[in-house]
């Protein structure tokens, strides 16, 4: 039976999971350089060791109000094909291995902008982990966040 | 199976014909500078074995690689070289033309197997004919077509060895075939084969005669082949990843440095050290791997040249200075066309007609200099020419004429701002529209695309002395010489090259932002600046007011503006990122870049910001004609500098004065009559004006002397008075009169009687070399004093 590996973070006290092959590294980060005038889900540009990395909040993406940036903030690094781009969530959580079949499509009474960014849902023991479309979540060319 | 082997060998075959067209290109522009160095030299044998040699290379591939027509023409240019080399033939400008015709169809099917794998359907009938016509033109005077069969026995004996005869022998065999030349043509090729194989045979077993001249050869093939092998050929792609890799390295080099001296431990420093060394080496010579010699491009250009003048009749020297000046291989590549368009609009516009040249009392030939250097971190590349130059008035009118800019806008431009409205789009002098340029289209292009690699364009131009444009480019893209600004508390940088002057504005002494219609302005120097605040801009909280904060003066497409910052940091060198797809559109920003600290900064994208303080250039310019029509400036200077000289008040436009100095006396020195001293490398001249003025100067006995040094065009003239007085804002109640030799007129400043200068024609009499650009001037420039006229 086919599984996969999924490094999972919270937003909101929601559990989300990424393919943990999209993933590169989860570091802390707290000096985010805004970029006026940018996407508004766009957090902000570090610097990941000489390279100019975009930090997206996904709080944003998920139609919440935008994070501020008192302390550091939990970056995803996740590789897509033209950029590596980070994914600001609040905590990281575990890599878990699941099932492909315990899988269920998003339920019907997700609405908004998050049900554009997940691919399924995960039942885990106690609570649900939402699994996360890697290239919708870090798509913010769309002005601000996501276009409905 | 059979499939996939086959595409293996496609594969395999493809990285032959890509290294052969590689090589190819390489050896066409060899070809290009040596054949028009033939001219110049034509009995080289030396020259001409070098483009043999380059011909028969390209021959051999092509014949290996089954590109026939390409083969076929190399062919026959091989064998009117092969005469050319022994001496059968002489070389004519025709035989140039058409060696040169021969090159660019070579070219062509290069560029054909390059694009689509094959040779297409180029045509190589047209110069194929023409090159057996210049073999048939040759001899036909010396043999009449009957007879070419019995003269080609004669022609051996004549000859001085039986190796080199052959070819020309059979060459004209072939060429005396009676028939129309589509039937021909499959005939002569195959003859011709069979006798270049045979002369090159013969010439690899040279014969006695020929050996001195073969050894020459094998001399000069092995110093290439030493060049050769102590090169390799390396993929842009890769350098650029090397080039990142170690921009990575330097700034983890950055952070481990800072991590060391946290810490006391000797050891960890002195490592830290030699690990900071090496890597400022490494990235140095990561660097110069990407650096190519402008020669690179500049080879190209003689046969530019050459061509064009050719065309349009005109005689025209390409002088080349600097031609070993490196910037990066990428720049270069943008760089290309820019440069190529100045040169043709240089040969086509810039430089007269040999009769209108003799007229004007210049040489009949023309010269083009092209000149590189660097520059505070930037390459300068300079086209000048001898040529006509161009008229700032004409220009103006022009500018007016296509409604670009009003009357009243131009009488308030400088010379040079007037000059660089050539670069504004659909814009074009030319009286006549030819092919090479003057279409309107260019100049523009130009700019665009030297700003779009964080570049800069100016020309300057004296009328009737020649024309000379300036680009400035960066050494490489990757880094830029940035000036650090804060905004809120921001950091941005924006691209030195843009910067032209900064002012601190401290609320007081007339430094203040003024409001004109809702857009924001500054006086500098009397003119209206537009203003741009960088806080607004970027839809951020207004971070400051109209009080301490400073304006970075910045040029963009042509026009001044001035970006309102709160804090200006510093100058540094940067390390340019590309910023992700994802801010593209918002426009404003050319890219990121890492600080000292670490942190990411945004570069400012200044044509961008250049456009948004047009919106506000209507309102601008109304202020400009409500301040004018207030102040008088309209034919008046706004503010004047008042000297003392003996007992007299003399007020000088403080626009034309570039700066004042106190001279000790011994510092001045004579040069037969005239009085210099030497200031910044430069010998000025000096006008006293007491002398001028005829009046008792009490500087004689003092022992220094205040001077005011004027500079227009790199010239400068050092006027001496006796004193400084003060720096006037208005002038009221000027009266004119028709006094002394350079001076307009007098009026009553800070209820003294003041006598204007007229600063032209004092500087005149010091340095009659302003002459010239008097004449340019009059009616256009700053001042447009109908009285002088009556007088």
């Amino acid at each position: 039976m086919a599984s996969r590996q999924y490094a999972t973070f919270e937003v909101a006290d929601q559990l989300f999971g990424l393919d943990v092959a999209k993933v590169q590294e989860v570091l802390s980060f707290h000096e985010y350089t805004p970029v006026p005038l940018g996407p508004r889900s766009i957090g902000g540009l570090f610097n990941l060791r000489g390279q100019v990395i975009a930090a997206v909040d996904l709080r944003v993406q998920l139609g919440l109000a935008a994070r501020d940036f008192d302390g550091p903030a939990m970056n995803v690094i996740v590789r897509t094909e033209e950029e590596s781009v980070s994914l600001l969530v609040d905590r990281i959580g575990e890599v878990v291995e699941l099932d492909d079949d315990t899988v269920e499509p998003p339920p019907d009474t997700l609405t908004g902008p998050s049900r554009e960014l997940i691919t399924g849902a995960f039942k885990l023991d106690g609570r649900l982990m939402l699994a996360l479309d890697t290239n919708r979540a870090v798509q913010t060319t769309t002005g601000n966040g996501i276009d409905e | 199976m059979c499939l996939v082997e086959k595409e293996a060998a496609l594969d395999e075959l493809g990285d032959i014909v890509q290294e052969f067209l590689v090589e190819s290109h390489e050896n066409l522009d060899q070809l290009d500078r040596d054949l028009v160095a033939l001219e110049q030299e034509p009995g080289s044998r030396e020259l001409l074995s070098s483009i043999f040699r380059t011909i028969h290379t390209i021959k051999g591939t092509s014949g290996f690689l089954a590109f026939n027509r390409l083969e076929r023409v190399t062919h026959v240019g091989e064998n009117l070289l092969a005469r050319l080399r022994d001496g059968t033939q002489v070389m004519t400008p025709e035989t140039t033309n058409t060696l040169l015709r021969m090159v660019d169809v070579v070219r062509t099917l290069l560029t054909a197997i390059e694009e689509s794998g094959a040779e297409g359907d180029v045509d190589v009938e047209g110069v194929i004919e023409a090159v057996t016509r210049c073999i048939e033109s040759a001899n036909a005077p010396a043999e009449p077509a009957p007879a070419a069969s019995a003269s080609a026995p004669a022609e051996v004996k004549a000859a001085p060895t039986p190796v080199e005869t052959e070819a020309p022998a059979a060459a004209e065999a072939t060429d005396a075939t009676p028939e129309p030349v589509p039937a021909a043509a499959p005939a002569v090729e195959a003859d011709v084969d069979t006798v270049l194989t045979a002369a090159v045979a013969a010439a690899a077993s040279a014969s006695s005669a020929d050996e001195e001249h073969a050894s020459g050869e094998t001399a000069a093939a092995q110093a290439r082949r030493s060049i050769a092998d102590s090169s390799i050929r390396v993929d842009v792609d890769l350098l650029d990843k090397l080039m990142n890799l170690v921009g990575e390295l330097v700034l983890t080099r950055n952070q481990m440095l800072r991590a060391v001296t946290a810490t006391s431990d000797a050891n960890l420093a002195r490592t830290g050290q030699r690990l900071n060394l090496i890597t400022s080496e490494l990235q140095e010579s990561v660097m110069k791997t990407r650096m190519q010699a402008i020669d690179h491009l500049w080879s190209k250009l003689p046969r530019v040249v050459r061509d064009l003048s050719g065309s349009v009749g005109k005689q025209v020297r390409l002088a080349m200075e600097g031609r070993e000046t490196e910037l990066d291989r990428s720049l270069l590549e943008a760089v290309k066309d820019p440069l190529t368009h100045l040169v043709r609009n240089a040969v086509d516009h810039g430089i007269e007609a040999p009769a209108d040249r003799r007229a004007a009392g210049k040489p009949a030939e023309g010269v083009l200099t092209l000149r590189a250097y660097h520059e505070g971190g930037h390459v300068i590349v300079e086209v000048a020419d001898d040529g006509k130059g161009m008229d700032p008035n004409k220009i103006a009118d022009v500018a007016v004429q296509r409604g670009l800019l009003t009357r009243d806008q131009v009488a308030h431009m400088e010379r040079r701002e007037i000059l660089n409205l050539v670069f504004r789009a659909g814009f074009s002098t030319a009286e006549k529209v030819t092919n090479v340029s003057g279409r309107g289209v260019g100049m523009d292009v130009v700019k665009t695309n030297i700003e779009r690699i964080g570049g800069a364009v100016d020309v300057d131009s004296t009328l009737g002395e020649g024309t000379t444009w300036r680009l400035t480019i960066p050494l490489t893209l990757a880094i830029i010489q940035a000036l650090t600004v804060e905004c809120g508390p921001e950091r941005y940088a924006i691209p030195q090259v843009a910067v032209h002057e900064l002012v601190y504005l401290d609320g007081q002494n007339g430094r203040v932002i003024e409001h004109a219609m809702g857009a924001q302005v500054y006086r500098l120097r009397g003119k209206l600046l537009p203003l741009v605040r960088l806080d607004e801009t970027l839809g951020l909280p207004m971070s400051s007011g109209d009080r301490d904060v400073y304006v970075a003066v910045l040029q963009a497409e042509g026009r001044k503006f001035g970006l309102v910052v709160d804090r200006v940091l510093n100058t540094e060198e940067v390390v340019v990122k590309a910023l992700s797809s994802r801010f593209k559109e918002i426009g404003m920003y050319a890219g990121a870049t890492l600080l000292g600290d670490g942190r990411v900064a945004l570069i400012l994208d200044v044509p961008s910001l250049a456009r948004r303080a047009h919106l506000n250039m209507g309102a601008v310019e109304r202020a400009q004609q409500e301040l004018d029509a207030v102040t008088g400036t309209h034919d008046n200077v706004d503010r004047l500098l008042i000297a003392g000289v003996g007992e007299r008040r003399v007020a000088i436009p403080l626009d034309m004065v570039t700066r004042l100095e106190e001279f000790p006396l011994e510092r001045f020195e004579r040069v037969g009559a005239r009085e210099v001293v030497q200031y910044r490398d430069q010998i000025l001249p000096v006008l006293r004006l007491a002398q001028m003025l005829g009046v008792y100067s009490e500087g004689e006995q003092a022992s220094s002397v205040p001077v005011v040094v004027y500079t227009e065009r790199g010239r400068s003239v050092a006027l001496a008075v006796d004193r400084i007085v003060d720096i006037v804002e208005d002038v009221v109640g000027a009266e004119r009169d028709f006094g002394d030799d350079g001076l307009k007129g007098s009026a009553v400043i800070q209820q003294r009687v003041t006598e204007l200068l007229d600063v032209r024609r004092a500087i005149m009499a010091a340095d009659p070399r302003f002459d010239a650009d008097l004449d340019t001037e009059a009616g256009a420039g700053y001042d447009s004093d109908s009285l002088m006229v009556g007088a």
